[in-house]
């Protein structure tokens, strides 16, 4: 495919990871702050072709991992109501909340729907105009600016029965976050490129300058990854801080300025709590009071929801890049991704289901690379 | 875990209900939910030997001179009509074809059709039409039906459900759990068309393409393998949940390893398109017109050029090989030379497909 194959060309990719061989010297561990560089990662393999020095940790950059359970409980209140059809990308439907999930909330009779764009629930809330249409607005920057034009859309429209139910998250307070912690062990980040595409990198010098850390924008591709891998060994190894562009096919260093304008016109900044992580200030953006008709928490009164988590998996520490999958006694038994046990095995950007999927747990510590 | 911090060793997750209490979609998506529901619900009631071998379809010894292949299949696929097929091409297709992977001859079939009030009787007349052409085509005749109606809403226009019989060819054993180490692993054509061409008829994706399901019967394809070869073990067709979910059941019952090679496996630049979009892997998009075969390394050449001869295999292709080890695993050796497992699909992907 034209534009992607170019970028998976195995003795490209090769050329690169035989440069990493030469320029590393010793153990350095980096994180890919993106679900979706895992799952590349996983899929093709690269993390087998990488020299034994290099040790990748998996972000938190997955956003229907992060998405906190009372917003999960919320919206499964919220779509069980016989008015509504809820809207959704379909991995949020086997995520779950305290006591069930969406794909239950269906099998009971709930208006669930997935679809692939927010401006596609709009659509349906034109055509059903007896109906209240909620969209579960999740994501990282990626995602904020289709779900902010549906609000600005509906807006336009004149439509009174769309609200969104928004829990947005940003990846410089996560990395901040990370950073901060006694335990980290991150040395180097790849930076989320579809992130960058949107909000440009111009948020993460002072953070690489605070904490020491190098960054390189990366892409999602084979080649983007590896080339990303290797400016970060190059920055590490000569002991460089600096923020640099390992994907400009797609990146600028101001970004989408009319994108980051509509997302600064509809959502500002508020405290987010991520599952499995906690909170972290200001680390998320939630519709603006001027927005509040197009507020799904303001607009349905779901009542007093009681959400508990149980401790039986690990993920808070695997989106936190201090475990990996296997390090998990769950993974893999209890735990697989048509029974999960955890918002890092149900999602398509889950690092558990990566592991589990691309076979992580029989490879580990077998000789089957070619 | 406190509100206010990040929480460092923070352990939290809610386990999910494992839907064993009800439905859900991912039970009818031919993955290891629906794998799950034969097992707990089915199998236990229903124990026999026929039904437990776990093929498309059952091999039966009614005491006549030949073996008999037996199976049915449902479909409520939507839309009705969708670029290269509709409803009743798929009906009689499926059938024919889970009977023939058996390396059957399929000879009869009968429907059963549930039709929605209000169902246009000229919608009727063109899925009648198409299963007729059908039936031709793969050279059966539909000797028995049923029609049962219900009311507006209760149905979605129009389900059919086919079931077929055929007469296995004489001195041949075709089961999935035939697989041997050594055996050569061919696939007639490329994935995914199926899956994507339905789910682009849709018209919720807002893209266009000419992409045409693959939907087809096969059973004139076996027979020009059968016709060269005594050493084809396996034989499926790579229907809901995918290649990556055939070749892991036939991994399972054979209890061989599959080692696929991902450069060889044809994928339509379209159907690539679509799933990258879409974030989908083909590898789990369900066909309706392909099969793959596990042959003895020696023959396959030969199986290969006699596919390759016929309309349904001219694409056809060898994707990878078996071995012995690990027992009942599917691994991809991938572009990058690097070796990951391909497991089933886990729940559900494209509803309603077929």
């Amino acid at each position: 495919m034209k534009y992607v194959s170019e970028y998976r060309n195995a003795v490209l990719v090769k050329g690169v990871i035989e440069e990493i061989r030469r320029a590393v010297t010793r153990p350095w561990t980096m994180m890919e702050i993106c679900g979706g560089q895992t799952h590349a990662i996983v899929r093709h393999g690269i993390d087998q072709l990488l020299p034994p020095e290099i040790e990748l940790v998996h972000g938190p950059g997955c956003p229907v991992c992060v998405t906190p359970l009372e917003l999960i409980d919320k919206a499964l209140a919220i779509a069980s109501r016989p008015d509504v059809i809820f809207c959704s990308y379909g991995d949020m439907l086997r995520v779950p909340g305290s006591h069930h999930d969406l794909f239950s909330v269906k099998a009971q009779g709930g208006d669930v729907r997935v679809v692939y764009s927010p401006l596609d629930a709009v659509a349906l809330a034109e055509k059903n105009p007896d109906k209240q249409v909620v969209f579960f607005a999740i994501g990282f920057e990626t995602t904020a600016p289709p779900n902010v034009m549906s609000v600005l859309q509906a807006q336009r429209l004149g439509l009174k029965n769309f609200s969104i139910l928004v829990s947005h998250v940003r990846v410089p307070p996560a990395i901040s976050a990370i950073l901060d912690s006694p335990h980290n062990r991150v040395q180097g980040f790849l930076l989320a490129g579809h992130v960058n595409a949107v909000m440009g990198y111009h948020e993460y010098p002072p953070l690489a300058e605070k904490f020491q850390t190098p960054m390189v924008v990366t892409g999602f591709e084979p080649l983007d990854i590896v080339q990303g891998i290797l400016k970060t060994v190059q920055l590490l190894e000569a002991g460089q801080v600096e923020v640099a562009n390992a994907y400009q096919r797609a990146v600028t260093f101001e970004g989408l300025k009319p994108a980051q304008a509509a997302i600064h016109k509809v959502f500002m900044e508020c405290d987010r709590k991520w599952r499995g992580i906690g909170m972290i200030p200001m680390s998320g953006w939630c519709l603006r009071p001027e927005f509040d008709d197009f507020n799904a928490e303001k607009r349905f009164d779901v009542g007093t929801i009681q959400s508990e988590e149980s401790p039986l998996c690990i993920a808070g520490q695997i989106l936190q890049g201090l475990k990996k999958p296997f390090d998990c006694p769950a993974f893999g038994k209890e735990c697989t991704t048509e029974n999960p046990l955890g918002a890092t095995m149900v999602s398509s950007e889950g690092a558990c289901a990566a592991y589990y999927r691309y076979g992580r747990v029989e490879l580990k510590g077998q000789s089957v690379t070619s | 875990m406190s509100d206010e911090t990040v929480n460092i060793e923070g352990a939290v997750c809610a386990p999910p209900l494992p839907h064993n209490e009800q439905i859900v979609m991912g039970h009818g998506a031919g993955g290891r939910m629906s794998h799950q529901l034969i097992q707990k619900a089915f199998l236990p009631a229903f124990q026999n030997p026929a039904l437990q071998a776990g093929d498309d379809a059952a091999l039966v010894e009614p005491g006549l001179r030949q073996k008999l292949s037996i199976s049915t299949d449902s479909h409520v696929v939507w839309p009705l009509f969708f670029p290269g097929g509709d409803i009743g091409k798929l009906a009689v297709c499926g059938t024919v074809n889970d009977v023939a992977m058996l390396g059957a001859k399929p000879l009869y079939l009968t429907a059963g059709f549930i039709l929605e009030e209000g169902l246009q009787m000229d919608t009727l007349q063109r899925v009648i039409e198409s299963m007729r052409q059908a039936a031709e085509e793969a050279g059966v005749q539909i000797v028995a039906g049923d029609t049962k109606v219900v009311q507006k809403g209760k149905a979605d226009g129009l389900y059919i459900t086919t079931a077929g019989v055929g007469v296995v060819r004489d001195g041949v054993s075709v089961s999935g759990a035939n697989a041997k180490p050594g055996d050569a692993v061919i696939l007639s054509g490329t994935i995914g068309d199926h899956g994507i061409a339905v789910l682009g008829a849709r018209g919720e994706l807002g893209f266009q393409s000419s992409l045409q399901s693959d939907v087809a019967p096969l059973n004139h394809l076996i027979e020009a393998m059968l016709d060269v070869s005594n050493n084809i073990h396996v034989l499926r067709d790579p229907t809901r949940g995918g290649l990556a979910t055939t070749l892991n059941e036939i991994a399972a019952q054979s209890q061989v390893n599959v080692v696929l090679n991902e450069q060889a496996i044809p994928v339509h630049p379209e159907v690539n398109a679509a799933c990258e979009m879409l974030g989908f892997d083909p590898l789990y998009v369900a066909n309706e017109g392909k099969l793959v075969a596990f042959v003895a390394r020696e023959d396959a050449e030969k199986v290969l050029a006699a596919m390759q001869k016929t309309r349904c295999g001219e694409g056809a292709v060898i994707i990878g090989e078996v071995t012995a080890e690990p027992k009942g695993r599917v691994l991809l050796k991938t572009a990058l030379g690097s070796t990951r497992v391909v497991d089933m699909l886990a729940g559900e992907m494209l509803p309603r497909i077929c």
